[in-house]
């Protein structure tokens, strides 16, 4: 047991740190600094220069683009470029629908899709979630008929991130109303400029457009566009959720995020001096930093646990513990920034007004402290909730 | 950067779980508990004869320079089986003081008796109005002639009733609560004008408040520089810190699968209660933070011996935040989900909750530790 870094792999993490410094835009970091996560052009410049690199999609196998790092580099990139702030990869094309594709779909799929989402030259959405298929997710209803050489597709999806951006959106439909719920369900990667779907906005508690509903009417899909065999989708469902172990508990974001803390409480004054030398306040951020030190070594467990065994791609109960404490400790943070801001947590900064002549509210920085706050009670819900979470630690680890 | 045991350390920790298993059942470990000593010597003897008593020692001392991750694997099982032999004062606590502090000479005479069975130690630092401050010391050794005489009570002493020597942290310059002006002596328990008071505490380990009135000892007693010891016994508690750590661990971990399994087989409303979920979400809840104080033992146990003191401290604070606020948790989620029946000295379950309890109040509870990270800085300062 050794739980320092390698030589090795400290002069990788040099490597990544040394590539951030010399290649992200220093407009783009302060935009992540300042907690403005939603811009399209930013991630898309950013995703082109890790694919120029060859460090798109680091986890992928090398045949289509990954880099063939070990368990412990990927998790080292990963927090370092959380830490850095970097923009994350979108998650729909890299961490979901690739490896899907790559382990499910065909040649031709395989060879169409995957450059394409390394590059981000797709912007890729999920329509799994239904109005009335959420936690019970098999349950849903969207249906896909088969006619000739397409499927048509009727229903809604809802909560889908970012379907603004999206070209592309990857759907569980049903393709068998008669067959045990779990069992009549296919994966099908579906055109969002085909006629037919209506995308409409969702403003959640923060005031941000982050989600969607998209409404799909007699939509026409070629048959080619299915991954894997018709009424496996389920299957491929469960693999994707469960197939998320590295960046599910988002340690470097957290970590960032108490630095952040850190640097705006050494600002704020609380009792004639700044909170940060406040006790109870420093106390209440220990407390945070040792669960995330836990966490990053629960993580770090898992990751060498992969290195040894190699990753099964089987779901992995350890991933739930990792979206429980991650979801936990992200939602703490949030908080405790919001806290920090105190009164100033109060005036919402309507972006909208930006470039007019009104002056702006000060102090500046403490505008996404409470939308954040809002915006993240949002990670204990989705992904499967921690209730569904602790549902599948109850069955696969203690056997219940 | 690695989690995994060596093949050493693999057999180490199978021969050491299997000799608990046949001999440290709940019936065998009660007749020990209710013994005159309140521990096995038998049972010391076999952990001599096992190499245990010699583990952390180096090689050229007459030890098997065993590493913090051996002490770990040692005080996990402990924690598994509720031993109550003092391995932690003797082995952890007196083991680290010889190590760190110990001249060629002190260390020659102490290692082999140690590693043999044949001297057992402990570390005489609490007081009254101390709690967990190491650097509180009211009791004095004064100059006298070329040795010193030391007067003064100590509280708590871990093994105290059973030491056939003690460490005594003792002031030999400044006031009660100055850094400086400390040292750490070694007392025989027979020496003039020592008297012990032994007790079972509360989790059926003893302990003792140990008085010294005017004890005479040689200028040899000294262990490192007589005003500066603060920092010696500052990392031989943080030894201890981590052992207690890995203890922790698995009496939580032992108290969680008892838990699972009762919640398995105690039927009510006509089905294993195990099928509630309200029920199944309180043993995820220990799952989860016992997996999180394991992973916080780990890390105590890579910085135990670091040279690094801030860093080590930092690391030590955090993990008994961890295993404290982890151990009630898991401990009284345990007695809760095993109901009436968990309220009974007939069941282990409610022995290793009160092992636990014990251990957080041992060197410092969650609190405690949460305010001294706190203070330094936190956790992420360098990072």
């Amino acid at each position: 047991m050794d739980l320092r870094y390698t030589r090795e792999e400290l002069a990788f993490r040099d490597e990544v740190r040394a590539f951030l410094a010399a290649n992200l835009p220093e407009d783009i970091r302060r935009r992540m600094l300042d907690g403005d996560y939603g811009s399209k052009d930013d991630l898309v410049t950013w995703s082109r220069i890790l694919n120029a690199r060859g460090w798109a999609v680091p986890h992928w196998p090398e045949r289509y683009g990954g880099t063939g790092w070990d368990p412990m580099r990927q998790y080292i990139f990963l927090e370092e470029t959380q830490k850095w702030p970097a923009p994350q990869p979108l998650a729909f094309g890299v961490n979901m629908v690739g490896p899907v594709i790559y382990t499910f779909g065909n040649a031709a799929q395989k060879a169409h899709y995957l450059p394409r989402i390394a590059n981000l030259d797709d912007w890729w959405c999920q329509g799994f979630s239904e109005p009335g298929a959420g936690s019970d997710l098999a349950s849903l209803r969207t249906r896909a008929v088969r006619d000739g050489d397409h499927y048509v597709v009727n229903g809604q999806k809802t909560w889908t991130t970012l379907a603004q951006y999206a070209d592309w959106i990857f759907c569980l439909v049903r393709t068998d109303a008669e067959a045990k719920k779990q069992e009549g369900i296919s994966f099908l990667l579906i055109d969002m400029k085909t006629p037919g779907i209506e995308v409409r906005p969702i403003v959640t508690i923060d005031g941000g457009r982050e989600v969607n509903e998209v409404f799909f009417t007699d939509v026409r899909v070629p048959a080619e566009n299915l991954v894997g065999e018709e009424n496996k989708g389920w299957d491929y469902a469960k693999f994707l959720l469960g197939n998320e172990r590295t960046n599910i508990a988002r340690v470097g974001a957290s970590k960032q995020r108490i630095a952040r803390i850190r640097e705006l409480a050494a600002l704020e004054f609380a009792g004639g001096r700044p909170l940060i030398e406040d006790e109870r306040f420093r106390e209440k951020l220990a407390a945070v930093e040792i669960e995330l030190k836990a966490l990053e070594l629960t993580q770090l467990r898992v990751v060498a646990a992969d290195a040894r065994r190699g990753s099964t791609g089987k779901p992995d109960p350890a991933s739930s513990i990792l979206k429980i404490k991650g979801s936990e400790i992200q939602q703490a943070t949030t908080h405790l920034l919001m806290q920090v801001m105190g009164p100033h947590a109060l005036p919402y900064h309507d972006h909208d007004l930006d470039g007019s002549n009104e002056p702006p509210i000060e102090p500046d920085y403490a505008g996404p402290a409470a939308p954040h706050y809002f915006n993240y009670r949002k990670v204990s819900i989705y992904g499967g909730s921690n209730e569904i979470q602790k549902n599948i630690i109850a069955k696969a680890v203690l056997g219940f | 950067m690695d989690f995994d045991l060596t093949e050493e350390q693999s057999i180490l920790k199978d021969s050491l779980d299997r000799l608990l298993a046949e001999h440290y059942g709940f019936e065998e470990r009660r007749r020990i508990m209710a013994s005159p000593e309140g521990w096995s010597g038998e049972m010391w003897g076999r952990y001599a004869e096992m190499g245990l008593l010699a583990l952390p020692f180096a090689e050229a001392d007459g030890g098997l320079g065993g590493s913090p991750v051996e002490t770990m694997i040692v005080m996990e099982a402990f924690g598994k089986a509720l031993a109550l032999e003092p391995y932690l004062p003797t082995v952890v606590l007196g083991g680290s003081l010889i190590r760190f502090g110990g001249s060629d000479a002190q260390r020659a005479e102490l290692v082999p008796a140690v590693a043999e069975g044949a001297l057992k130690l402990a570390f005489a630092q609490g007081e009254r109005n101390s709690r967990y401050d190491l650097h509180h010391v009211e009791t004095t050794a004064t100059r006298d002639g070329s040795g010193w005489r030391i007067s003064g009570r100590k509280f708590v002493v871990l093994g105290g009733d059973s030491a056939d020597r003690f460490f005594v942290t003792a002031r030999t310059a400044g006031s009660a609560r100055d850094e400086g002006g400390i040292g750490v002596f070694l007392v025989d328990a027979g020496a003039k004008g020592v008297s012990v008071r032994g007790y079972r505490t509360q989790d059926g380990q003893r302990g003792a408040d140990v008085t010294f009135d005017g004890v005479a000892v040689g200028a040899e007693a000294a262990f490192g520089d007589p005003e500066g010891g603060l920092a010696l016994a500052r990392r031989a508690v943080d030894a201890a810190i981590a052992a207690l750590s890995a203890e922790a661990i698995g009496a939580m971990a032992a108290m969680h699968a008892l838990t699972v399994d009762y919640l398995k087989v105690r039927k009510q409303f006509g089905v294993p209660i195990g099928q509630f979920q309200v029920l199944q979400h309180k043993a995820v809840d220990m799952f989860v933070a016992i997996e999180q104080a394991r992973s916080m033992a780990f890390y105590a146990t890579s910085m135990a011996d670091s040279d690094d003191a801030a860093e080590r401290a930092a690391a030590i604070h955090a993990a008994k935040v961890e295993i404290g606020r982890g151990g009630r948790l898991a401990g009284e989620n345990a007695i809760q989900l095993h109901g009436g029946v968990g309220m009974t000295m007939e069941l282990a379950v409610g022995h290793y909750f009160k092992r636990v309890t014990m251990i957080d109040a041992t060197f410092g509870d969650a609190d405690h530790h949460l305010r001294a990270l706190a203070a330094g800085g936190g956790l992420f300062q360098a990072a």
